[in-house]
């Protein structure tokens, strides 16, 4: 599945510069070290981290998307940081959870 | 190192949204040399964690990143105030930053533990109140 099919599925980009992206398996994280640590390359990455560093995590990480959930606010600088990044940014107005749970079933459906 | 590609950064010690600049800059010039995507990342993530490392505890420093056809070194220097216990600095968890870091999303405590996970060597050279350096690699071949 891209990163673009998302948003068939109630995501809204935020930033879609790459999003002929394949999502390749999710991580979910708040602390930035631990999800460099932790999340594989093309993850979609699920956080309610808004912050200008949240790019540099997942352009370095090499994550497919940044997934904000719970209908955070995401700052308009970061949102242009992401565009000149190459980082996808998809917001989920539902909770992380349920934001996992949709993204498993359509991952599961494609594979 | 003679035949070393080499690339200089000042990493600003006071603008923690800036952090990242050189990490980003370095997988910015990597990829431009046509390595795989599994190697640059490693190299960028030890390097990012590097300078947030820097910019959280030392007011900033230098990182110095050669490419070798064999290998990429990274080094990184700074004026701070030095790693009191190395063996505590190298747990996971373990973690001296400020709360105002920490809701940054920092101060995991997984930093440098990130650092020795991502390359093939890792050393630490620090001196109490002068500073710190620490030269990590990653091999090619």
């Amino acid at each position: 599945m891209k990163v673009k099919d998302l948003l068939a599925h109630g995501f809204v980009a935020k930033a879609l510069p790459d999003g002929d992206r394949d999502i390749d398996g999710v991580y979910i994280g708040d602390l930035l070290s631990w999800v460099m640590g932790r999340a594989q390359m093309d993850n979609a990455w699920i956080t309610i981290m808004t912050n200008m560093n949240v790019v540099a995590v997942a352009s370095l990480a090499d994550t497919s998307c940044v997934i904000l959930a719970e209908g955070v606010d995401v700052p308009d600088d970061v949102i242009a940081t992401a565009e000149a990044k190459d980082v996808n940014v998809i917001v989920s107005d539902e909770p992380i959870y349920e934001t996992a749970v949709k993204l498993a079933g359509l991952l599961s459906n494609i594979a | 190192m003679s035949d070393a590609l080499v690339f200089h950064f000042d990493v600003d010690g006071d603008n923690f949204t800036s952090a990242g600049q050189a990490s980003t800059q370095v997988k910015k010039n990597l990829r431009q040399l046509g390595l795989s995507p599994a190697i640059i990342r490693r190299v960028s993530i030890a390097m990012y964690e590097g300078e947030i490392n820097m910019v959280i505890h030392a007011n900033g420093g230098t990182a110095d990143v050669y490419v070798t056809e064999d290998y990429i070194d990274i080094v990184l220097a700074d004026q701070g105030p030095g790693i009191e216990n190395v063996e505590q600095a190298m747990q996971e968890g373990f973690s001296t930053a400020t709360d105002s870091i920490r809701s940054l999303g920092f101060g995991a405590g997984m930093g440098l533990p990130n650092m020795k996970r991502y390359t093939d060597s890792l050393e630490i050279d620090t001196v109490v109140g002068e500073g710190t350096t620490i030269t990590m690699r990653v091999n090619l071949a």
